[in-house]
């Protein structure tokens, strides 16, 4: 990594590293059960597959919620993308900063928030990850370092980028991920900040979560160049790709980015390739896909690749998977019985979060409120 | 108590707010090296450096978005958009993001930052440098906008704003910037959300913000003295929040009102205060409210087309004679 992402020479690419996430690959990855595992402990390793039962077992769970009116506005879930969420969450410290957008649930658990507050947000109640204001696209939670989940795409990328720019004001050694989808790769806002950001040297990690597909535009009808990371050399930045499949191979490569940007204070942009299990949100049915790609990606799940990885290489018996399955599930059903259980805002409430510094003449009025 | 320009007034209060507080830093295009283009920054980067003195590439959306997500770590970034015909790049962060974190989030992250921007038309700019679109921010919750039309407005409310814990628009304009006023040495910043009754009258009251307030001050002026007509001044300064408050308690009291305003007219901050003026006095009006706002055209190049289309000291005595004429008052 050193070699190949110092600021002052184009970046290299860091070919040596990058695991075989070509972008046309649809079968299950196949790993060299030795190469994979040689770094991680089995605890990690059973962790990793608890944490994307978890996601996977919410994500359900949110779906159903949707489909009963619990659940109101989009709903973005991480189906297929527990892998990714999780390799990379693994590689953040607790108060390391994460953006995100509007996909976010896997994340907001994976980053430390309980997976009842995440639910609760979906639900709208107070008890919720932002109070019931922000709703499935807009979590928030400073502790975790969740700064946010943002509806607009790419909305997220300046905001990453000044937030490394307070670290960096202040000596401080957090580090910032930033992440998006392969569409939001196309909006200003990115290259604006992908060039703010390398040109100030701000400790950032921009990641790209290629699913294919934006909504139902694939990536090469609308990015020029559809292997994304290669973007980062425009802006002399370190860029890798990764199997997004692949929890530890993620993992790897993000935590070589992130600490490098920790030491350096330099920007760098990893690009996870993997797949949308479902529609692009709860609602839809994802009709524009062939029925290659749909099988591509199903054959690719990375949940049920790694239990088989997991019960393949002894690192779990069946016994044992059955049992975080389990957990999983109770923990997602006690999610949704805590969001069940909170209560709704208060109406009167409904001026608290307009201004942080109260000021003269705010407006206070309710829709068939006389002005005077 | 010293007179300086209002350029000099928004100059020293940086200063003095970056000496006062670390966090405190300003960003923007060509601040530092070239001083600034109407240099307010002058002098600022050989004194506080690189790091609180930021020169950005020309990337609105970029830098202002990076200026919010330093403001939610809690720095307090005074952002400067060339004119605020380009913040229109930076909308998105503006409306979409600035304006929204607080509440979106619950009230869990506030975004403490000011976004300096002159604003404004007279310069023989065209059609894309003259605009006059604070109306546009102004129209969003969680914002603030601030409008100076003085030098010591300029210090105390720049003063309220980098000590506000909200996004504020600080709304300059082109042509003020070498007024000259007294700014009293150690100023209080002023309380945003707060208009001003900045010349006392019974005849009429003349409702302006920025520009505008300081040509009804000079109309008002010239009024009594050639004709003996007392005519109040009410200086927004703040377009949100409005203080409805003290512009109907003025229009009670007169009994007539004309605004002026820089903007267009139709959906503009005059049709705002026009129907707060119905809300609260309607009873005591005796005559239509009458706006003078610019003609609404794509400001022109050419010096006589982009006069006509201004509001001007000549268009607002106008409208306040025939208001004037209309309730008989017009001695
Ligand atoms: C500026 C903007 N334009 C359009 C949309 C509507 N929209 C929401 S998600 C989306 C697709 C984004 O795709 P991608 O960045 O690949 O993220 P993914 O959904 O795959 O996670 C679009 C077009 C939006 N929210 N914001």
């Amino acid at each position: 990594m050193a070699e190949t992402a110092t600021r002052n020479k184009p970046a290299s690419g860091g070919t040596k590293s990058r695991r075989n996430g070509t972008r046309t690959s649809g079968k299950r990855v196949q790993h060299d059960a030795q190469n994979v595992f040689s770094d991680e402990s089995p605890e990690t390793l059973r962790d990793y597959f608890r944490q994307m039962t978890l996601i996977r077992r919410f994500e359900e769970r949110a779906a159903q919620g949707y489909t009963q009116a619990k659940i109101g506005g989009y709903c973005h879930l991480n189906l297929g993308e527990e892998a990714t969420v999780v390799g990379l969450m693994s590689a953040l410290r607790r108060n390391d900063y994460l953006f995100t957008n509007y996909r976010e649930h896997g994340y907001a658990i994976a980053k430390g928030i309980e997976p009842g507050r995440v639910m609760a947000e979906l639900y709208g109640r107070t008890t919720g990850t932002s109070k019931g204001w922000g709703g499935s696209m807009h979590m928030f939670d400073v502790e975790s370092g969740l700064l946010g989940g943002y509806g607009i795409v790419g909305g997220q990328v300046p905001l990453a980028t000044g937030a490394a720019l307070a670290i960096d004001y202040r000596g401080g050694d957090q580090v910032v991920m930033c992440q998006m989808g392969d569409g939001t790769t196309n909006i200003g806002a990115f290259h604006e900040s992908l060039n703010i950001a390398a040109l100030w040297n701000l400790p950032v990690v921009f990641v790209v979560v290629n699913n294919y597909l934006g909504m139902g535009t694939t990536v090469d009808k609308s990015s020029a160049e559809s292997e994304l990371y290669k973007r980062a050399v425009g802006y002399r930045m370190h860029g890798e790709r990764v199997d997004g499949n692949d929890v530890v191979a993620v993992n790897e490569a993000a935590c070589r980015l992130v600490e490098h940007a920790r030491e350096t204070g330099e920007p760098a942009m990893l690009e996870t390739v993997s797949h949308r299990l479902k529609g692009h949100s709860v609602v839809d049915p994802g009709k524009y896909r062939s029925q290659e790609s749909v099988e591509a990606a199903r054959a690719a799940d990375p949940v049920v690749a790694f239990r088989a990885q997991l019960i393949d290489s002894g690192v779990l018996d069946e016994d044992g998977a059955a049992e975080i399955e389990r957990q999983a599930q109770a923990d997602a059903d006690a999610a949704v019985a805590f969001a069940d259980d909170s209560p709704h805002p208060d109406v009167s409430t409904l001026f608290d979060y307009t201004y942080a510094t109260p000021v003269a003449n705010d407006s206070r009025r309710l829709p068939a409120d006389p002005v005077f | 108590m010293a007179v300086i320009t209002y350029r000099q007034a928004l100059h020293d209060t940086l200063r003095e707010e970056m000496l006062a507080d670390e966090d405190v830093f300003l960003i923007g295009e060509e601040i530092g090296v070239f001083e600034g283009s109407y240099k307010i920054t002058a002098g600022l980067l050989d004194e506080f450096g690189e790091k609180r003195v930021r020169d950005t590439p020309i990337a609105e959306e970029g830098f202002i978005g990076a200026a919010v997500g330093a403001a939610m770590q809690g720095l307090r970034p005074v952002a400067e958009l060339m004119t605020i015909n380009f913040s229109l790049i930076a909308l998105d962060q503006i409306v979409n993001h600035a304006a929204k974190i607080y509440g979106m989030f619950g009230g869990q992250c506030s975004v403490p930052m000011v976004m300096r921007t002159p604003g404004g038309g007279g310069q023989q700019l065209g059609a894309t440098h003259s605009q006059n679109i604070e109306l546009y921010y102004a129209f969003v919750p969680g914002l603030k906008v601030v409008a100076p039309s003085t030098p010591a407005d300029a210090k105390a409310l720049l003063r309220a704003s980098i000590a506000d814990n909200d996004p504020v628009l600080f709304l300059e304009n082109l042509a003020l910037y070498n007024t000259k006023g007294e700014v009293p040495d150690t100023a209080e910043p002023a309380e945003i959300g707060k208009a001003a009754v900045t010349r006392p009258g019974s005849d009429i009251t003349i409702i302006g913000y920025s520009r505008m307030a300081t040509v009804a001050h000079q109309v008002a002026e010239k009024l009594q003295e050639e004709e003996g007509i007392s005519a109040e001044v009410v200086d927004l300064r703040s377009l949100r929040p409005l203080d409805r408050e003290t512009l109907v308690e003025s229009v009670r009291r007169t009994n007539c009102a004309v605004i002026a305003e820089d903007d267009w007219l139709t959906y503009g901050i005059g049709a705002e205060i026009a129907a707060s003026i119905s809300d609260g006095a309607f009873d005591s009006l005796d005559a239509p409210v009458r706006r003078v706002a610019a003609a609404e055209v794509p400001l022109p190049y050419a010096k006589p087309l982009e006069r006509a289309a201004l509001p001007s000291a000549e268009s607002l005595t106008t409208a306040v004679h025939e208001t004037l004429d209309a309730v008989g008052r017009r001695r």
